[in-house]
């Protein structure tokens, strides 16, 4: 079941996860009991910025700002926090 | 990464200790008839490693990019430097859990984890009855779990409830699964048994029918369903009804490491029963030698050291050929395929392990629980009609 997301929604990490940089993987991950996922650059690089204060356009904006020379990712932005939503690694403000 | 092997290329995996268990010490209060544990673990409750020792392990494996702790036992909690381990762990940045079957988790104890940045904890439960809780640990504990799990519940932490599943229990999942979710859970294992240590010499006692795990997973499948996203079930399928082996430790050697009470470091808990190894020890050796240098660590690491029918099967990325320890335990060949795969040679071994756990004499012989005097018994060659089938002690 896929929720939707929107715009002004403003999303946390998840309680007992665990969001960081890993040097050692060179990659961020998410660690949770009994489990962890090595993010891809671009999934670690969006929950970088879910921190309880950034809504949802704020970050969308702020990545397409960045990644200009990639064209408009807005809806790989969304399809990311739908699957973060779907792991139940983040939850919404 | 390819490696040449005699003109076949074969695959070397990129490894790396993403999970580090620490078998803080062998020493229990509780004396559970499945215990993975090695059966002789009484010749190593001696030369635990020290406070500081255990620091070592922890910066050092936290260097080579180990994340997710494990403190475990035995019984973690009758070492009384957990407090300064989990002050540690959290200050390197692991994500800590204390596996535990709870006692001696005192108020005291779970605020000073708190403080120090424990990140969860894993509460071993048996059964909803006293009865058969008290009856597969062998002590009177049911009681001080219940206890436990509200502390754990109640200091915030994710409650993580592990229960092993045998035939005593197996035809209580509904139940099980009702309690776990009384208690608030936030995770629930249901562990069938591997039969390794004290469960593989208790197999015929143990183990339950395929009608009965069938079971058990319509029921856990039918209380996913009900319960949602609340509380997530892991059921872990018993491999002795499976065709095809599980890809242990998810691979020799790829991503956990285990650092035992005296400070050996093996690729999985039992490793100690395969023959011509020597497994290095950390007040020796240097963690990231071990790790990639030693040869206990090489030895079946990607699928150079295969034989068939594993060498050439189509199969062989999904399991890796299976569990070297079962491998050697049952066939006596640490090489050969699990015998758990269908293709094996020695799948009889499986099948004729099945028809005993049928019998009824078999099934009636008294359980040797984990105790300090049974280990040292089997250590000393008593109880030998238990070991008749293993070609090493377990």
């Amino acid at each position: 079941m896929t929720q939707k997301i929107n715009n002004a929604d403003v999303y946390k990490i998840a309680a007992h996860h665990r969001f960081q940089w890993e040097e050692a993987q060179n990659c961020y991950v998410i660690l949770f009991p009994e489990g962890m996922v090595k993010l891809n650059p671009s999934g670690g690089e969006i929950l970088s910025l879910v921190n309880g204060e950034n809504a949802v356009a704020d970050i969308i904006s702020s990545l397409n700002e960045k990644f200009k020379d990639a064209g408009d990712i807005s809806n790989d932005i969304i399809s990311m926090f739908e699957f973060a939503l779907e792991k139940a690694w983040i939850t919404k403000i | 990464m390819a490696n040449l092997n005699n003109g076949v290329e074969s695959n070397v995996t990129q490894t790396q200790p993403l999970w580090l268990l620490a078998e803080i010490t062998y020493r229990c209060p509780l004396h559970c008839a499945f215990c993975y544990n090695p059966t002789d673990y009484a010749d190593y409750t001696k030369n635990e490693l020290s406070t500081d020792q255990w620091i070592k392990v922890l910066r050092d494996a936290r260097k080579m990019g180990a994340l997710q702790l494990g403190i475990s036992g035995g019984e973690p909690l009758l070492r009384d430097d957990i407090e300064d381990i989990v002050v540690e762990a959290n200050s390197l940045g692991y994500y800590s859990n204390l596996i535990t079957s709870g006692v001696g988790l005192t108020e005291k104890r779970i605020d000073a984890f708190k403080a120090g940045g424990l990140d969860h904890i894993q509460l071993s439960m048996h059964d909803i009855t006293e009865e058969i809780s008290n009856f597969v640990t062998d002590t009177s504990t049911f009681k001080l779990k219940q206890k436990v799990a509200a502390m754990i519940k109640d200091r915030g932490y994710p409650m993580v409830l592990n229960v092993v599943i045998h035939r005593y229990n197996i035809g209580h999942i509904k139940e099980i699964l009702e309690m776990a979710e009384a208690l608030g859970a936030d995770y629930v294992e249901l562990a069938n048994t591997q039969y390794y240590g004290w469960s593989l010499i208790n197999r015929n006692q143990l183990m339950p029918t395929k009608e009965q795990i069938d079971e058990a997973e319509k029921i856990t499948n039918e209380f996913r369903e009900y319960i949602g996203n609340k509380m997530k079930i892991f059921f872990v399928v018993p491999d002795y009804y499976a065709e095809r082996p599980k890809k242990c430790m998810n691979g020799w050697g790829e991503v956990f490491m285990i650092v035992t009470a005296n400070g050996d470091v093996l690729p999985c808990h039992s490793a100690r029963v395969l023959p011509d190894m020597n497994f290095p020890n950390v007040q020796n050796n240097n963690l990231n030698e071990i790790w990639y240098d030693s040869s206990s660590f090489n030895k079946y690491r990607g699928d150079e050291w295969m034989k068939e029918p594993c060498r050439s099967c189509s199969e062989k990325e999904n399991d890796l050929g299976g569990c070297r320890c079962q491998a050697f335990l049952l066939s006596g060949d640490a090489e050969a395929a699990d015998p758990i795969c269908t293709k094996s040679p020695h799948r009889h071994l499986i099948d004729q392990a099945l028809e005993d756990s049928k019998n009824e004499k078999l099934q009636a012989q008294p359980i040797i629980f984990r105790t300090d005097k049974n280990s040292k018994e089997l250590i000393n060659g008593e109880h030998k009609d238990r070991l008749k089938d293993f070609k090493a002690m377990p």
